[in-house]
């Protein structure tokens, strides 16, 4: 057999007809093909596509599973964030630096990589890691060192899998040992058999909802979401019903829906489960929607961490398209034409901000848009442009099948509907959790076997910090709004550490664009940095709130807006935490000024100690 | 009644802030009457003798031993004012804070162009203090409770200055006597 | 365009013509808002967020956002004071910015912002990064020291120069200026004539062997805070 050779760079770009707006896509294929996006492929990027280099570049140094720099043929992300680290996280990596025998962001002669990255999505089953596409969950250190010397044989992830996860996780598409771990809230000792609401998590039977929705006209789908009160499940919770109406009735034949799949908020992974599970319930949401707004065209932007699902859901695409469920004619009923096509991320937190990930859609880096223009009026490549979260859309095919009345029976006037909670942390069942709105945080935690929980992080990083004087309180977004993350802290753990851990996350997820969160979360994470080492004073808590505020109303997008939340939340409510690290020296001296550290290195040049420590 | 006093050092600058104390020419029979100086490179005292209200510091901290003249100070004096832009922000000396000391100090010593060094040794005689792994602003090493921009600070901003302290107000410079050159 | 929209800037009635922002507005107007990054002519960006005010009591950017009859806009408060005080000394600590011996001394709109708010040191850490600056260009520097990444120098050579030397890379701390070249400023067509040379607010993009040209006392900010010829042209109209 002739040697197959790799496709060409320019080759590559031809693949996607040389448009600048596919510019992710040609730099994730040169990333996959080539193990970089060196200097000379930036350049000969450039040219094919007729744009300056340093815009390629640009692109290539924002996302972090692009590099300029050469990578191995394998590449281990180990995720970071704080639920994995709680579940021996130093022990896995340490077992990787020592069987690799490199360091973080380092090469091994054999081309394996390793590196860390935030979270993929694994919570429920941390700690756990990319092997290049390739999740593997509940490592421990042999774990570890046993996936290094397997690699070392045949330099394949695939074949790192052997125990096959459930449901489609075993699918021959997917092949994973991902788990859903879709818990029932039965499962619990002493749970309630009762009704228990499944909307999102139904099982789907296309063509039904599809069928009914184009049985009416879009602005009585339209009406229909509107009577439901459906509220975006991303977090924002905007009014589905009027962000589809906007974006009909802004001028302009040629617009789009996309569907947010860069669950990126950490501790959040239903939209996985949703995506592995209820596919079709997504596509036909947005195939809704698409009938609903006016348009033709929808796009998936699916996460870079969840590619291991891509090909599975290129099928189920392929599948809807032989069923008439997408392309020209849909269902044959002569009303409309939509398609999906599936958008890869390549790692940037930032891009689930719907703007940012709009310009992601266009083949930039991925940085906000400032508003106005709404998506609604001028979102993606300038058309109006509607953006549901994944369960938004599972919400509007239950709606569609079952009728508004049926949905608004469950959860409040507010919030209607159900919430997919994904929980992780201390507690006995982790997983996906399906709760009406308006149940109460203690209920919730009972379910999932942490009522010993000390303090519950609700919405994720950028959410808040709770604790047991507020487990009376409801899932609701009139209370606690979530985009579906809690992690759940026990009593042994330090609350400070986990505010540094989102801290430390925000700084490197920081787009960079405006300077309250740019160099706010760097200062804010130094700040806490000084108060864990006991170096803290009262007025250092004063200026992490000032600079909080100012972070929470002059940052540009929602990341900015929310990256203080971890600091702000837990002086509302852990305040007596700080409250125990921080003094005042009597003799004014400033405390976070550490004279032994700070003559450390003329010690070790001169040979002689200080005569002032 | 006693007058008040005043102490004032340069840690690590460049005495340039006390020219411009002195600056304020005949005015400073103004402040000698009003006050006392205590240590200061005016009198030459090396500690301070008594309580003083005023401590002003020229400089910020490179060295184990300015951080000792420092913390003196703020132990000795009710009133600490940074003066000029070393003790405000670090100034010239901190752009060795780009480089890492060793980096720093092989470069001065053993590697630089023109210098002649045969037994490679770093200074290290037991009288020179140690040198600080960066050069701190005097507010990141003791509570300072005013700051005096500028290098230097104008005369007119330093007399100010004295004079709203020593009347017992709050110091506030007006627009044009907050430089940072 | 008739100045058909009206709106207020801290209680003051402002004539608007629809399209403009807040800015232009308010500049119009005779009403200075801070800002950094927004320069008249340029596409508006929104990222040093030194002019942000509230609308109807949202805060927004008022570069970016446009004006609307019957909106309330907030400028000249004691929040939005002390919020633009912030976003100045986290640019001064974030970079390394020795104004004793730049060039844009007394020119520089950063420190002319430090001034006209009063600051007279950063509460914030100094975090002394390490940056690069850039020489090859036999006409032209680049002082990473001194960048603030407001982006004038990005979008004059696009829009004015039609041009594209400059653009950013990384993202977060990490994001900073970089040229349209594998090397450095010589390689690119950069020339000493571009208008993006001059649209830097700080030192960090100079003509080479310019410098220190005005003497003390004369420069544009010694006497007259930043904005006094917004406030006082409108005076004069009157």
């Amino acid at each position: 057999m002739a040697a197959s050779h790799p496709p060409t760079v320019p080759q590559i770009c031809a693949t996607f007809g040389n448009d600048p707006t596919r510019l992710v896509d040609i730099a994730r294929q040169v990333q996959e093909t080539y193990g970089h996006v060196g200097p000379a492929s930036i350049d000969a990027i450039g040219r094919a596509l007729r744009i300056p280099r340093v815009e390629v570049e640009s692109l290539v140094t924002f996302y972090s599973f692009l590099s300029k720099q050469p990578k191995g043929r394998v590449v281990i992300r180990l995720c970071n964030d704080i639920i994995d680290r709680m579940h021996g996280f130093d022990q896995v990596l340490a077992a990787f630096t020592a069987e690799l025998g490199i360091g973080v962001g380092q090469t091994s002669s054999d081309g394996i990589t390793l590196e860390t990255t935030a979270c993929i999505g694994l919570c429920d089953q941390a700690p756990a890691a990319l092997v290049n596409d390739v999740p593997v969950t509940e490592l421990n250190s042999d774990r570890a060192r046993q996936i290094v010397r397997e690699l070392r044989k045949h330099m394949d992830p695939k074949q790192l899998v052997t125990k096959l996860g459930d449901g489609n996780n075993a699918h021959e598409l997917v092949r994973s040992m991902v788990r859903n771990n879709i818990r029932r809230h039965s499962d619990a000792e002493g749970g309630d058999n009762g009704a228990e609401p499944r909307i999102v998590l139904s099982p789907h039977a296309p063509p039904e909802a599809l069928r009914k929705a184009l049985s009416i006209s879009p602005a009585e789908v339209i009406r229909a979401i509107k009577t439901s009160r459906l509220r975006g499940r991303g977090g924002a919770g905007f009014p589905t019903g009027i962000k589809w109406e906007f974006t009909r009735a802004a001028p302009g034949a040629r617009k789009v829906v996309i569907c947010n799949a860069d669950e990126g908020e950490p501790g959040t992974f239903k939209d996985r489960v949703l995506l592995t599970e209820r596919p079709d319930r997504v596509f036909a949401g947005m195939t809704i929607a698409g009938y609903a707004i006016g348009a033709h065209e929808g796009i998936l932007y699916l996460r870079a961490e969840y590619a291991y699902l891509r090909p599975f859901l290129e099928m189920v695409l392929q599948r809807r398209r032989q069923a008439g469920l997408l392309g020209p004619d849909l269902l044959g009923k002569g009303k409309h034409t939509f398609d999906i096509r599936i958008q890869m991320g390549a790692g940037a937190y930032v891009c689930g901000e719907e703007t940012a990930l709009i310009t992601s859609c266009e083949g930039r880096r991925g940085d906000p848009k400032n508003r106005p223009p709404f998506p609604a009026q001028r979102g993606y490549l300038g058309l109006p442009t509607t953006v549901n979260n994944v369960e938004t859309l599972c919400a509007v095919t239950k709606i569609m099948e079952e009728g508004s009345a049926t949905f608004c029976e469950h959860g409040s006037k507010q919030s209607s509907g159900t919430k997919l909670l994904s929980i992780s942390g201390d507690c006995l069942r982790p997983g996906v959790y399906e709760v009406v709105f308006g149940t109460p945080l203690r209920r919730v935690l009972a379910m999932a076997g942490a009522e010993n929980a000390a303090a519950v992080q609700i919405g994720g990083p950028s959410g808040q910090m709770v604790g047991r004087d507020h487990y009376d309180r409801t899932i609701c977004f009139d209370d606690l709004a979530t985009g579906g993350a809690m992690m759940v802290f026990g009593p042994q753990r330090n609350l400070l550490e986990v505010v540094h851990a989102f801290l430390d996350f925000f700084a490197d997820e920081s787009c960079g664009f405006c300077t309250p969160c740019r160099v706010g979360t760097v200062q804010l994470k130094r700040l806490i940095e000084k108060v864990m080492a006991g170096r803290g004073e009262p007025a250092d808590l004063e200026t992490m709130e000032q600079i909080g505020r100012t972070m929470k109303t002059a940052s540009r997008c929602g990341l900015g807006q929310t990256a203080a939340n971890p600091v702000l939340s837990t002086l509302k409510n852990f305040r007596p935490v700080y409250m125990g690290l921080v003094h005042t020296d009597p003799d004014g001296y400033r405390r976070g000024f550490d004279l032994e550290g700070a003559v450390r290195t003329s010690e070790t040049l001169t040979g002689r100690a200080s005569i002032h420590v | 009644m006693a007058k008040p006093r005043i102490a004032t050092t340069s840690l690590a600058g460049c005495f340039g802030c006390h020219m411009s104390l002195l600056d304020i020419d005949d005015r400073i029979l103004q402040v000698a009457e009003l006050v006392d100086f205590d240590r200061s490179p005016i009198v030459d005292f090396k500690r301070i003798t008594a309580r003083c209200a005023i401590g002003l510091i020229e400089g910020g901290c490179c060295n184990e031993e300015n951080v000792e003249v420092l913390r003196h100070f703020r132990k000795n004096c009710d009133v600490l004012v940074s003066v000029g832009d070393c003790a405000t922000m670090g100034g010239i000396p901190a752009l060795r804070n780009l480089v890492p000391l060793e980096e720093c100090l092989r470069e001065a010593y053993l590697e630089g162009p023109t210098v002649h060094n045969p037994e490679r040794r770093m200074p290290d005689d037991k009288e020179l203090p140690l040198l600080l792994d960066k050069v701190y602003c005097c507010h990141e090493v003791v509570k300072i409770d005013y700051h005096l921009p500028g290098c230097p600070p104008s005369a007119d901003t330093i007399f100010r200055a004295l004079v709203a302290l020593l009347s017992g107000k709050q110091v506030d410079l007006p627009y044009g006597l907050i430089k940072f050159d | 365009m008739a100045n058909d929209i009206s709106f207020t800037i801290d209680g003051v009635e402002v004539a608007a013509a629809p399209g403009q922002t807040i800015i232009e507005a308010a500049e119009a107007a005779g009403i200075y808002i801070p800002r950094l990054c927004h320069k008249p002519g340029l596409e508006p960006f929104g990222g040093c967020r030194v002019c942000t005010v509230k609308s109807n009591g949202r805060p927004c950017s008022a570069c970016t956002q446009p004006v609307a009859p019957g909106m309330v806009v907030e400028n000249d408060t004691e929040e939005l004071r002390a919020l633009r005080r912030d976003l100045v000394e986290l640019l001064f600590v974030e970079g390394n910015h020795f104004c004793m011996f730049c060039e844009k001394s007394g020119h520089c709109e950063l420190q002319a912002l430090a001034y006209r708010f009063g600051i007279a040191a950063p509460r914030f850490d100094y975090t002394w990064p390490a940056r690069q600056v850039d020489m090859s260009h036999p006409d032209i520097l680049v002082d990473h020291n001194r960048c603030i990444l407001c982006g004038r120098c990005v979008r004059t050579s696009r829009q004015v120069d039609g041009k594209n030397v400059f653009q950013f890379v990384g993202r977060g701390h990490e994001k900073r200026l970089a040229v349209n070249a594998e090397a450095d400023l010589g390689a690119t067509d950069a020339a000493v004539t571009d208008a993006a040379v001059g649209a830097c607010p700080v030192g960090a993009l100079l003509k080479k062997r310019i410098g220190f040209a005005t003497p003390v006392g004369r420069r544009p900010y010694d006497e007259r805070p930043i904005g006094t010829d917004i406030e006082t042209a409108a005076a004069r109209k009157e």
